[in-house]
């Protein structure tokens, strides 16, 4: 097993089939009585955010506690780090405290891979700037594969502000990994062409209802406009036009096509609220599935012999 | 597969006709322990206690034409050795739909040893529901206990040496029914 999670370029397929195939045992855990294992007595996760994040983190603090770990929470605002201390001075006090695990979630992409040179525990990437967020991209492939029955030969567009997002490229790399193919649309300003180099099968499309007729899964990301600072479109409403998902775009999806997004939503900007809340949306059940993917991420990397 | 070192023995235990007797048996010791097997629900501890449950169940109901519900427990997240090992996958967990409150409760697996497997099945039903009672039926019992467990039901006791090892395979898993010893030195 891998000792950090910090891209979803650390998962082969095998590794990424055992996780999901993980998260659906723990998945099961949601119908019982105790919803608690001993699984991690004794080893202390510490979720260390940088950034402001509802589902993430609760998610994981969820998972680490259902496993019977014990959490720390560590949020920037409120801490040393408001009095100017480094990510490094804060990695090594969580050395010393003896952390197993650090999840991680930072503005700066690569903060992860500083952070596991400096610390002996697993870490784990929350979420880093503009880079990659691998659990999501987990829990999104284990919605897909729970909806559909599969992942090879998946044909899934990731829609919107791709340049900001850290969900589209490790959902690029990890779809790739188990043989979905992915279309990356939105207005040119937005889909970086290193995203779209980071696998040979990833395509482009600036037409989204051309796109649409051929998916099985369409995955709208959210416009990232505290990251912005040049306009990259003329206004939202053109914004909403040319990118929404509206009812009528969702009409032109193939029958069993499901929508995703990651969360949280600017509702009536890149996703209508009628097809949030229609019977072929996940958004909830991704929640969900968030928990049982970090359990497994976590039980992977600690659940054994460190 | 390393071929046997010359010192080593490898001996069949049970043949697969034996394997099908013993598995009668129990089906039998089974039903006049429950009296009929009524409220009884059979969990098979992955991997090989899985199919041996089946088997019980298929067999219970040849003979009293009964259907007795059968699931499987995964033990893996409740062992006391994780952390000597690297992570091992988890098996299946299937609770048949009538769940296990209140029911006689009888545990399968292929091999009883040292009884932590048994303390962690012990320990995951507790977190699954509150049966009425508890037993074990194990293919094989070879001794060595660590821990104050016994079996209700036994297919067949072997006594062992530490330095052997008991391998049971079935056609569900393996391919054929048999019960070998291997290893020791004799």
């Amino acid at each position: 097993m891998i000792k950090h999670l910090r891209s979803a370029a650390d998962l082969d397929a095998a590794t990424a089939t055992l996780i999901l195939d993980t998260a659906g045992e723990m998945a099961s855990l949601a119908g019982r009585e105790v919803k608690k294992l001993p699984t991690l007595r004794g080893r202390t996760v510490v979720n260390l955010f940088y950034e402001d994040s509802t589902r993430t983190r609760i998610s994981f603090e969820a998972a680490a506690k259902r496993l019977s770990a014990d959490v720390i929470n560590f949020s920037a605002k409120g801490s040393s780090v408001s009095k100017g201390e480094s990510l490094k001075d804060t990695a090594l006090t969580l050395q010393a405290m003896g952390a197993d695990a650090v999840v991680i979630r930072h503005q700066a992409s690569g903060a992860p891979h500083r952070l596991a040179a400096w610390v002996d525990g697993s870490v784990i990437n929350a979420g880093d700037g503009t880079h990659e967020h691998p659990t999501q991209a987990l829990l999104d492939a284990y919605t897909m594969r729970s909806r559909l029955g599969r992942l090879d030969g998946l044909r899934v567009a990731i829609v919107g502000d791709v340049l900001h997002s850290r969900v589209a490229r490790s959902n690029v790399l990890l779809l790739t990994t188990l043989g979905a193919s992915v279309t990356l649309v939105g207005p040119p300003t937005l889909i970086p062409l290193d995203v779209a180099a980071l696998s040979r099968s990833t395509k482009v499309s600036y037409d989204l209802d051309s796109v649409l007729p051929d998916m099985d899964v369409v995955m709208m990301l959210r416009v990232q406009t505290e990251r912005m600072q040049d306009s990259f479109f003329p206004s939202a409403r053109e914004y909403s036009r040319r990118y929404g998902l509206d009812l009528a775009r969702m009409r032109r999806l193939p029958e069993h096509a499901i929508v995703m997004h990651p969360g949280p939503m600017n509702r009536g900007m890149e996703i209508a609220p009628e097809v949030a809340d229609s019977s072929r949306s996940t958004i909830v059940e991704q929640v969900a599935n968030g928990v049982s993917a970090r359990m497994a991420v976590l039980y992977l990397l600690l659940g054994g012999k460190a | 597969m390393a071929q046997p070192r010359a010192d080593t023995v490898s001996k069949v235990i049970l043949s697969g006709s034996d394997l099908q007797r013993v598995v009668d048996r129990i089906a039998h010791q089974i039903l006049e322990k429950t009296s009929g097997a009524t409220g009884t629900v059979l969990l098979g501890i992955p991997t090989r206690g899985v199919p041996l449950a089946r088997r019980l169940a298929t067999r219970i109901h040849a003979f009293e034409g009964i259907d007795v519900p059968v699931g499987a427990l995964d033990i893996t997240l409740y062992r006391d050795d994780l952390r000597l090992h690297a992570t091992r996958a988890l098996g299946k967990t299937e609770i048949p739909a009538g769940g296990i409150d209140g029911r006689k409760v009888i545990l399968v697996d292929d091999v009883l040893f040292s009884g932590r497997t048994v303390r962690a099945a012990l320990d995951a039903l507790n977190d699954q529901g509150r049966p009425s009672s508890v037993q074990l039926a194990v293919l094989v019992d070879r001794g060595h206990r660590q821990l104050p467990i016994r079996a209700d039901y036994v297919g067949k006791n072997i006594p062992t040496a530490l330095s052997e090892s008991v391998r049971v395979s079935l056609t569900e898993t393996d391919g054929l029914d048999e019960v070998k010893l291997t290893g020791g030195v004799r």
